[in-house]
């Protein structure tokens, strides 16, 4: 792609170290015939909050899905530490440390609040009670409805319990695919400050946003996909000011 | 119908009807995870009697066994048929199912290829075990144990009643209560977050095969007990317990339980009224009914829901 532009000056921001926890090296994957990722090189470093930025078919989710197996790349490779984890099924790849809070947030919605929970542990032989005051104590809202049926939420709520869910399963990864979808400012403005809450206690994300402005002020680093295949990349601040990414992402009009 | 024989019907028709609850739980579990209508299920309830023939026939209780041996021949009798119940559904699933799930085939695929697995297995147990129907042989000496409202009730029917009870209890509190049924329930209702969850997915499907198959093949081993062993047994009580499966709301647990009590007291309470050949019609009407007024059944909500 011609557009294609490398911002890389080096993020020297703080809470991130060099060490990287996920990489993927030129990565195709495909629906069928058609290739929705074409060969993507992505990294995120320990402690990070990276933005995968990008308009509607440009392959954020895909991506996601790929990293938490629910999708295996047809070429290239995922390395979590350093290790190969493409090939890994979804459910066997929660042990390495991989959490996913899925798009539109899927919660369990006929469970109550805290089988919710208890489901996001499921990869343990017990549930952890003081994970669980974490996520209530991150989450009051949650404490205060946890009898209740999860169908029975608002949209925020549910945004929540699905973040709540997997931090259950004490991911070091944590994937987090729209989770501004459908929610209103306010709210928006919130689960932002949760997500930056959750980095700071360690938790490395990846974050998939539309909202791009909103994405780009949390994060470290970004990468704007498009079409299957990465178009821009380099520290938040620079991508906020490039021009282009302002005219096609930020609903600016300059181009 | 005077009084005496409402309460006796009505005796008779829970005591039916506890059984197709038990073996609608059977279609309701596995449509809950795989969204199939296993129509081979009533064959491993026809196997499941055949278990339990093949072990009292084995052990051989002779006349007048003591009480103490009677309760030893009813357990084995009813291991007999929960082993056969639970390895032919688990059967069914590795080497029917599994195949077309990883393929990712169409869901009319999974109901021809069920339709198709009932016709063998049945014709397999007609060719095995022979054609002719066999009485299980007598494990205890069968009496009136005690009145309901007047209707005696019988060693037999109270077995069957107690067992399909106990069933029920255990089966509501491993789903509601344990971690498999926790997953049991996360899998039907989202099969792939259930996975991102670390829900080993062909696991759950698995064991949810094998519950319903051990609740199927004691309720055949129940039915054999009050009627005899043959291999087209399953055929009409599949059907209805179906029926009282989707008429409760299929996916829903005690859905299943409840439509197959109504099933069972519709039906018995047939006989009186109109004659023991409208049997099967009143329940297909139930049905009918149910489906014309709440299409997704009385308890309606399918998806993983325990309550």
């Amino acid at each position: 792609m011609s557009t294609t532009t490398e911002l890389q000056k080096d993020a020297g921001t703080a809470g991130t170290s060099e060490e990287t926890l996920l990489e993927l090296k030129s990565m195709r994957v495909f629906y069928g015939a058609i290739e929705a990722i074409k060969g993507i090189d992505l990294t995120v470093r320990k402690g990070e909050i990276v933005a995968l930025l990008g308009g509607n078919g440009a392959g954020k989710t895909t991506t996601l899905r790929t990293v938490s197996g629910m999708l295996q790349p047809r070429h290239g490779e995922v390395l979590l530490r350093g290790e190969r984890i493409d090939g890994i099924k979804s459910h066997e790849l929660v042990r390495f440390g991989i959490g996913h809070v899925p798009e539109g947030r899927r919660v369990f919605s006929t469970m109550t609040v805290r089988e919710n929970l208890e489901m996001g542990a499921y990869r343990f032989s017990s549930v952890d009670m003081a994970e669980m005051d974490r996520v209530f104590t991150l989450f009051p809202r949650l404490a205060e409805r946890r009898a209740q049926q999860a169908g029975t939420l608002s949209g925020g709520e549910q945004q929540m319990l699905a973040i709540g869910r997997a931090l259950m399963g004490k991911p070091e990864l944590l994937l987090l695919d729209e989770p501004s979808m459908g929610l209103a400012p306010l709210i928006v403005q919130q689960i932002f400050e949760i997500i930056e809450e959750i980095n700071k206690q360690g938790t490395t994300v990846l974050l998939v946003e539309q909202n791009a402005t909103q994405a780009l002020g949390l994060a470290n680093r970004g990468y704007v996909l498009e079409t299957g295949e990465v178009a821009m990349s380099g520290p938040a601040a620079d991508l906020l000011a490039d021009n282009r990414i302002r005219a096609a992402y930020l609903g600016e009009g300059a181009a | 119908m005077s009084l005496q024989e409402f309460w006796d019907y009505l005796v008779l028709g829970v005591m039916l009807g506890s059984l197709y609850a038990v073996i609608a739980i059977g279609y309701t579990l596995v449509y809950g995870v795989l969204q199939l209508i296993n129509f081979a299920h009533s064959e491993v309830f026809m196997l499941g009697a055949y278990g339990s023939l093949i072990v009292l026939q084995l052990v051989s209780p002779g006349d007048n066994p003591s009480a103490l041996a009677s309760i030893g021949f009813v357990a084995l009798a009813m291991a007999g048929s929960a082993l056969f119940g639970g390895v032919t559904a688990y059967g069914l699933e590795k080497v029917a199912y599994r195949p077309l799930r990883r393929r990712g085939a169409p869901r009319l695929i999974f109901l021809i290829t069920a339709i198709g697995a009932s016709f063998f297995l049945y014709n397999l147990a007609g060719k095995l075990f022979g054609r002719d129907p066999l009485p299980l042989p007598e494990m205890y000496d069968n009496h009136t144990v005690f009145s309901l409202f007047g209707a005696g009730v019988n060693i037999t029917q109270m077995l069957q009643f107690a067992t399909a009870v106990v069933m029920m209890v255990a089966l509501d509190l491993l789903v509601t209560r344990t971690k498999l049924g926790k997953g049991i329930r996360a899998v039907a209702q989202d099969a792939e977050v259930a996975g991102l969850m670390g829900v080993d997915i062909d696991k759950v499907i698995s064991r949810t095969f094998i519950i319903g198959g051990v609740l199927g093949g004691v309720a055949g081993f129940l039915f054999a007990n009050l009627n005899q062993v043959s291999y087209t047994m399953g055929f009409i009580p599949g059907i209805t317990a179906f029926a009282a499966a989707v008429v409760g709301g299929i996916g829903n647990i005690r859905g299943a339980m409840f439509g197959g009590i109504l099933i069972g007291i519709v039906e018995t309470m047939t006989v009186p009224l109109l004659g023991d050949e409208w049997r099967s019609v009143s329940a297909m009407v139930v049905l009918i009914l149910v489906l014309m007024f709440r299409p997704m059944g009385i308890l309606g909500e399918r998806v993983g829901r325990a309550a």
